[in-house]
């Protein structure tokens, strides 16, 4: 039995939505006909010159503040060199040695405790087009550009993470700000999240701790293609050192890119074919001065994030782990949400009428809370009614139906629409008896032990009363009734 | 009348006057090109004269006409061929960007066209601007106006040949460590490195990013204030362009000189430097006195270093701006091999001359892991010192006077195996385009031989005018 640690760094890609691309005012749009969102300057034309996209350098100062990071007071941008066809200029503009963010760090849950993953650093960079191969006899190739010169931050951890399920969370704990922030959409098949991870395993063997080759793995398109793709690599490793004992001293770093129709990661690069980018600095931009007025301002405009919103929401509303978490996805939604329980003894029930009746009406008009005009304290007012049993659970979402299509007030949608539950036993009494009268084969079939006649007989006591009968009370009458005779 | 021979100035006025009409000025420095194509040895200033310049004279002709002419309506200018010209040409002499037609104009020939100016013809160049002799062309050199079978200078030979020869008034070139000022002193005639950031850089192939600047050559000073006035100035689409204004400085005005102080310094101005030209110099600086200039030699040892630092950092931009030139978009691709990394290497090794690629070779070196800090970053804190020197030298003296190359024009063929004496030639050139600052070469007259000298005259940052102001009292004295 080999006693071994695991050792991850990741290296997040994430593409920022930002109106324009990072160095020009081409529009910045998933997609597209290829080589249709373009211009001299993301197609790196002779003579072309990028302009630094000012939101990109606040998104990025937003990302690294919600990532706990130092805000560098001079950044700048520098060139990495290399060729290859989705890149048109022959380099890409990014950071190297004046990341604008550096030393964060972002809190994960792992195993029930909180584990802290330090940031080493966040910078700003343009992405590549895409290379489309024909997969037919032609052997030809094409380029898209369109996707040259979206903004990008690279966020790179230090190697803190011990498992691939902490990676994940990791990950996800990165997606979930940068969706709080609304500076990213964050999605992995789409591209605009996107994660390497640096792995290896740290082996204890003879009072010896020896390290094995480190692999980038690449290529890992969602969160469980992440976690397979570092479980197979532990186990790889394993092997590998079983069988060979190589340590990092023999291949230093190589690249394994993972192959999600097998699960398996294979060999891409060793270290002797790594390039030598030649960064220097981009002569075409001046060094970014970033005043301290422009970092409060920013921050201010953070707020409460998600982890500490999460756990606020609990503690202070009582409501479960789960609507918290999704509550807290979006502040606009936790807003709202703590409107409507301002003052409420039952956050609980609000949570579930936001998350549920709202969350579901949203959906399915496809409009988002920020777009929602419904006031969050009708919300309570609904919850109270049926609180007061002034109207049953079910007439309550006619209710909701009419409140969101008309923004009005439930009170006075009951009023209007005589919604509220008749609770008065005599007149309850006088409808019951009707009933009983009108369907004297289902009184026979009850006493003669047919239990559904009963739920038969419920039926249309709701059906004569709309609905608006309140269920317990004419129940018993009911039963009363057939007991009675 | 000589429509040929006349600054822009009088074309100018006779174009107000209603003397001449724009379609007659492109006609008269055609005529003057065709005459000279004809010739044993034509110049070949020019690698395309336009064949719609005369259209756009005529349209030009036409606004005239209708009442709102342009500042610069109907006056013609030619183009060094790396600044961008939609729907021309543009191959930076180069075999690599056969057949590229600009899909977009630069900054500077927007403004130009904007007021009314008429684009005669690309004019030709050293591959990339990568030289100092217009011989490493890929559509052979320029020739000599003053003898044929000298060099014009480089890189911007064409852009100095055709003003000098009257085939053009006036011309755009590009700089980034002597090659408008170069051509224009073994041309004959005057022209101007602004301050980096005076012209935005926008649709200028880039060379050397940090170093690179659109200058402007002309026969007297105030046609190149005439064309700064109107192309200079901040532009969005450089982020290095800067906030300056030079729409007030033409007419130039007429400059008190008395009281003036200029530093030679001894660096750039003795040792090496062709007995001829120092005795040329000698008279300038003794008119300067007889102004009542105060002229001192000074020294200032860094100034030694710039030709070093300039071959560090010019060609590791280079090496990087030139990467683009991949085959796979624009220009040139040789398709001869199979695999992606054999398209690259055969269309580089067939597209690229030898110049630039010793250029990428210096670059790629220089900048690679291991030799960044002895090279790249050293070249770069040497060119900081450098530009704070300056900057001190500026606080006690208005200008700084030199030979603008320390030799006169040489023979074609004389140099071009010979790299490093080539790469001398800009020993007096590249400390102002690494130190951003303004220069200007000034015809001095003819050596016995009957080839041009000239002059450098330095000045701080964005004291464009300045320069002019000086050269235009020389002008009206020398007469040259």
């Amino acid at each position: 039995m080999v006693k071994y640690s695991v050792v991850i760094g990741c290296e997040v890609h994430v593409q920022l939505l930002t109106k324009t691309k990072a160095f020009c005012s081409c529009e910045n749009r998933f997609g597209g006909i290829p080589n249709t969102r373009v211009c001299p300057v993301c197609l790196g034309l002779p003579g072309a010159l990028p302009v630094v996209n000012r939101a990109m350098v606040e998104y990025a100062i937003k990302a690294g503040l919600a990532l706990n990071c130092k805000v560098a007071s001079v950044t700048k941008f520098d060139r990495k060199n290399y060729m290859y066809p989705d890149l048109p200029k022959g380099y890409q503009i990014s950071q190297y040695d004046i990341p604008i963010c550096y030393e964060g760090y972002l809190d994960i849950e792992s195993d029930g405790s909180t584990r802290r993953v330090r940031i080493r650093r966040l910078h700003m960079e343009e992405d590549a087009g895409k290379n489309i191969h024909l997969e037919d006899d032609s052997g030809l190739s094409y380029v898209d550009f369109n996707r040259c010169g979206t903004p990008l931050l690279e966020i790179v951890s230090e190697p803190d993470i011990t498992s691939p399920e902490e990676a994940v969370s990791y990950v996800q704990g990165l997606k979930e700000i940068m969706l709080y922030l609304e500076i990213s959409d964050c999605n992995m098949e789409e591209g605009s999240l996107r994660c390497d991870a640096n792995i290896n395993l740290h082996i204890e063997e003879g009072g010896e701790v020896f390290e094995t080759p480190i692999a980038e793995v690449k290529n890992m398109n969602s969160f469980k293609a992440m976690k397979n793709a570092l479980h197979y690599e532990v186990e790889r490793q394993l092997k590998e050192w079983r069988e060979h004992r190589y340590t990092l001293k023999d291949f230093g770093k190589i690249t394994r890119g993972y192959d999600d129709r097998t699960g398996k990661t294979i060999l891409q690069r060793s270290k002797e074919e790594e390039s030598d980018y030649r960064y220097f600095p981009e002569p075409d931009l001046k060094p970014i001065l970033i005043p301290e007025e422009l970092i409060r301002e920013i921050r201010q405009s953070i707020g409460e994030l998600p982890r500490e919103k999460r756990k606020r929401l609990i503690s202070e509303y009582g409501i479960t782990e789960k609507d918290a978490k999704i509550l807290s996805s979006s502040v606009a939604l936790s807003a709202y949400f703590e409107r409507a329980a301002k003052g409420y003894r039952e956050p609980r029930k609000i949570a579930n009428w936001v998350i549920t009746e709202l969350g579901g009406f949203l959906n399915s008009e496809g409009i988002s809370i920020e777009e929602c005009n419904l006031p969050p304290v009708y919300i309570r007012k609904l919850v109270e009614l049926i609180d007061g049993g002034k109207i049953s659970g079910k007439i309550a979402k006619d209710v909701f139906a009419e409140m969101t299509r008309t923004n009005s007030n439930p009170e006075e949608i009951v009023r209007r629409k005589g919604l509220s539950q008749i609770t008065d036993r005599e007149e309850l009494q006088r409808v019951v008896k009707g009933v009983v009268e009108g369907n004297p084969k289902s009184v026979a079939d009850f006493k003669g032990g047919k239990d559904h006649a009963f739920k038969f007989l419920m039926g249309q006591i709701m059906k004569v009363t709309r609905g608006r009968a309140n269920p317990r009370i004419a129940r018993d009458i009911l039963k009363e009734m057939l007991e009675d005779d | 009348m000589n429509i040929i021979e006349a600054p822009l100035s009088e074309l100018k006025e006779m174009l107000d006057n209603g003397d001449i009409s724009a379609v007659e000025i492109v006609r008269a420095f055609r005529e003057n090109y065709e005459r000279d194509e004809r010739e044993e040895l034509p110049l070949n200033g020019y690698i395309e004269f336009f064949d719609d310049a005369e259209k756009a004279a005529q349209k030009s002709d036409q606004v005239r006409e209708s009442g709102d002419p342009g500042i610069l309506e109907g006056l013609p200018i030619a183009v060094k061929d790396n600044i961008l010209i939609s729907g021309h040409e543009v191959t930076c002499g180069s075999a690599i960007l056969e057949g590229f037609k600009a899909p977009y104009s630069s900054t500077v020939v927007e403004r130009l066209r904007a007021e009314g100016m008429i684009f005669l013809g690309r004019t030709n160049m050293d591959e990339f601007a990568m030289g100092s002799t217009c011989e490493y062309s890929v559509y052979g050199p320029s020739r000599n106006p003053y003898e044929r079978n000298h060099v014009t200078g480089g890189s911007s030979g064409g852009s100095a040949c055709v003003v000098s020869a009257a085939q053009a008034p006036v011309a755009l070139g590009s700089e980034t460590g002597g090659s408008v000022r170069l051509p224009a002193s073994f041309c004959g005639i005057y022209g101007l490195k602004p301050t980096y950031g005076s012209l935005s850089r926008y649709g200028l192939v880039a060379f050397g990013s940090s170093l690179d600047q659109i200058g402007i050559l002309g026969r007297v000073p105030d046609d190149i204030a005439l064309v700064l006035s109107v192309a200079g100035g901040y532009d969005p689409n450089d982020s290095t362009s800067a906030n300056v204004d030079f729409s007030g400085i033409y007419p130039l005005k007429r400059m008190k000189l008395k009281g003036k102080r200029v530093a030679i310094p001894v660096e750039i101005s003795e040792e090496g430097v062709d007995e001829e030209i120092r005795g040329k110099i000698k008279v300038f600086s003794d008119w300067l006195t007889g102004m009542g200039v105060t002229v001192e030699k000074i020294s200032l040892p860094v100034l030694k270093l710039s030709v070093a630092i300039y071959y560090i950092i010019a060609p590791a931009e280079a090496s990087s701006n030139l990467s683009r030139f991949d085959g796979i978009k624009y220009g040139f691709r040789d398709t001869t091999g199979e695999t992606l990394e054999d398209l690259y290497v055969r269309t580089r090794t067939r597209g690229f001359g030898e110049e630039v690629k010793r250029r990428i070779f210096i670059g790629n070196y220089v900048l690679s892991s291991g030799y960044y800090d002895e090279y790249y970053k050293k070249a770069m804190e040497v060119r900081r010192l450098l530009k704070g020197r300056i900057s001190e030298l500026f606080t006690k003296y208005d200008f700084i006077l030199s030979p603008t190359s320390p030799v006169l024009p040489f023979r074609i063929g004389e140099k071009v195996d010979d790299p490093l004496s080539l790469y001398l030639t800009d020993i007096c050139t590249t400390f102002a385009n690494l130190a951003s600052i303004p220069a200007l070469s000034v015809p001095l007259g003819l050596s016995k031989k009957g080839l041009p000298i000239g002059l450098q005259i330095a000045g701080n940052m964005f004291e464009e005018e300045k320069l002019l102001r000086v050269a235009k009292l020389w002008h009206e004295e020398s007469n040259f």
